[in-house]
């Protein structure tokens, strides 16, 4: 699968896409083949506040418990209700099953995070391990 | 400061190891060995636990392992060192047991095998290997009995689940609709001859375990010819994930988490397998006195009823927080749909209906206490 050229990517398998100073959270097709079949999500409530590379979540697979780092600060406005019944989703379609929308703080701080090439590389590398 | 390195022990593989990578499993690092944990090229842990619920699914348990007794003395020996009563078993039969230490604490859990008239076979856990091995040698030296280790001989496979009976009778001559749940045989499996064939399991479904020789070739073979053979029932090969998920369904216990040596046999309601009229095994005066000043702690089942998995070492609380008990083992169940675990706690939360709470990353999230087990596979009409 493809990585999205207007996502940007972080280290921890996040995605986020910028709409202005809208921006929409996932984690990557990477992150949920190797997390297996995704049981269960818990993400932050509406207008809870998330500081870049603080944890702010987790999903779960069957064999494990995995945590999620926000790839930008800013504010929650919504999050993605159908995951809390249908977690599968997430598997099904890592870059489409969206984790939450947030209010970012400051743009910029996407300018540090990973294009989708250098994310493919990373990727390359870390199952070259 | 970076920590000194310590030597990495070497990781020991099954014959099957390049099998497992072939089919692209998704290797981990269990106990000392190198085990498949899942196959996402057949769908994952829940397809995996499902097809043995519903069919029929293939495990790597070579890892396991493998303690004969054998010799004049052979019962006297077991019976020693089990707490269970192995005079009760036919030639041919088997029984679920436990070796015990003085205090009544387990040393680990076994499956005991009558092989012969005086010849038995003790199946245990692969990270207890060797200490089984030196407290079994170590403690039945007073025995005419002779005490081998066959840990490395054999490949040994489970084919487990409704359709297991129907994969493994293309595959033998022997006649496995006269073995019961619990009996083996021995038999020509895949064109070898005299296998042993014990119709038991670790997945609270019918099924067999066969014990094969553990070179490479034979064993690749085994298995391929076992994925074949199968094709025709959906069967899948299934990892360790999916053998945990099956277990705990079944309430099954596994050593370092339902026993251990700080527990004991009534705390983990292991009664049923345990012959205190039998004069004397090892453990034997430590469990009546344990009997007589009644249990501190139970194991109990829970189901999460709020949102939340309750996972492995995660504290039980009451419902003011306070902290009363552990889980030994928690997950998501497959095919029941439910989050599932077993837990210690203190006898007066351990009726059915109790609520308690589980501490999920800072939070009490309610559960309440069930029977055991949670799956029980249905009766044959």
């Amino acid at each position: 699968m493809p990585y999205p050229s207007d996502f940007k990517y972080t280290k921890e398998h996040e995605w986020i896409k910028a709409d202005g100073k809208i921006a929409t959270i996932g984690i990557t097709n990477y992150a949920q083949g190797s997390l297996g079949d995704i049981v269960f999500v818990e993400l932050p409530k509406p207008g809870s506040e998330l500081t870049a590379g603080k944890a702010f979540g987790s999903v779960e697979s069957v064999k494990a418990v995995s945590d999620l780092y926000a790839p930008a600060s800013g504010t929650v406005t919504e999050v993605n209700g159908e995951l809390n019944t249908a977690p599968e989703k997430i598997n099904q379609d890592a870059h489409s099953a969206w984790l939450m929308k947030i209010t970012l703080k400051d743009p910029g701080e996407l300018n540090s995070l990973l294009s989708a090439a250098d994310y493919e590389k990373f990727v390359a590398d870390e199952g070259a391990k | 400061m970076p920590a000194v390195e310590a030597t990495t022990p070497t990781i020991r593989k099954t014959a099957l190891n390049a099998v497992h990578r072939q089919m692209a499993a998704k290797m981990v690092e269990f106990n000392g060995w190198e085990m498949p944990v899942e196959y996402p090229s057949v769908g994952g842990i829940m397809v995996e636990h499902n097809a043995v619920r519903n069919g029929v699914g293939i495990f790597d348990v070579s890892h396991m392992g493998d303690i004969r007794l054998a010799g004049p003395e052979g019962l006297r020996a077991v019976q020693h060192i089990s707490m269970n009563d192995a005079s009760r078993l036919a030639v041919g039969q088997a029984q679920y047991s436990a070796l015990l230490y003085p205090q009544g604490t387990f040393v680990d859990d076994v499956i005991v095998h009558r092989l012969g008239d005086d010849d038995y076979l003790l199946v245990i856990n692969a990270g207890t290997r060797e200490k089984d091995f030196d407290w079994v040698q170590g403690n039945t030296r007073q025995f005419d009995c002779r005490v081998e280790d066959l840990s490395d001989r054999f490949t040994q496979i489970a084919i487990q689940g409704p359709k297991g009976v129907n994969l493994l009778q293309k595959l033998t001559g022997a006649n496995l609709s006269a073995v019961k749940f619990y009996w083996l045989t021995r038999g020509t499996v895949c064109g070898l001859n005299d296998i042993l064939i014990a119709r038991t399991g670790y997945t609270g479904e019918d099924g067999f375990e066969i014990y094969v020789p553990s070179d490479e070739a034979t064993s690749s073979r085994v298995w391929n010819e076992i994925l074949e053979a199968g094709r025709e029932f959906g069967v899948v090969p299934c990892g360790l994930g999916s053998r945990n998920t099956l277990r705990l369904e079944s309430s099954l216990s596994l050593y370092g988490h339902e026993i251990s040596d700080t527990i004991n046999v009534w705390e983990a309601g292991l009664d049923r397998f345990c012959k205190m009229e039998k004069p004397d095994f090892i453990g034997h005066a430590a469990l009546a006195r344990a009997k007589a000043e009644g249990l501190k702690t139970t194991l109990v089942g829970l189901e999460m009823v709020e949102r939340g998995i309750a996972r492995d070492q995660y504290k039980v609380l009451d419902d003011r927080g306070r902290e009363v008990g552990y889980v030994t083992s928690g997950s998501p169940a497959p095919f029941l749909k439910k989050n599932i675990a077993l837990a210690y706690v203190p006898p007066q939360f351990a009726t059915a209906g109790s609520r308690v709470k589980v501490e999920i990353r800072g939070q009490g999230v309610a559960a309440q206490v069930v029977p055991t087990p949670f799956y029980r596979r249905p009766k044959k009409a």
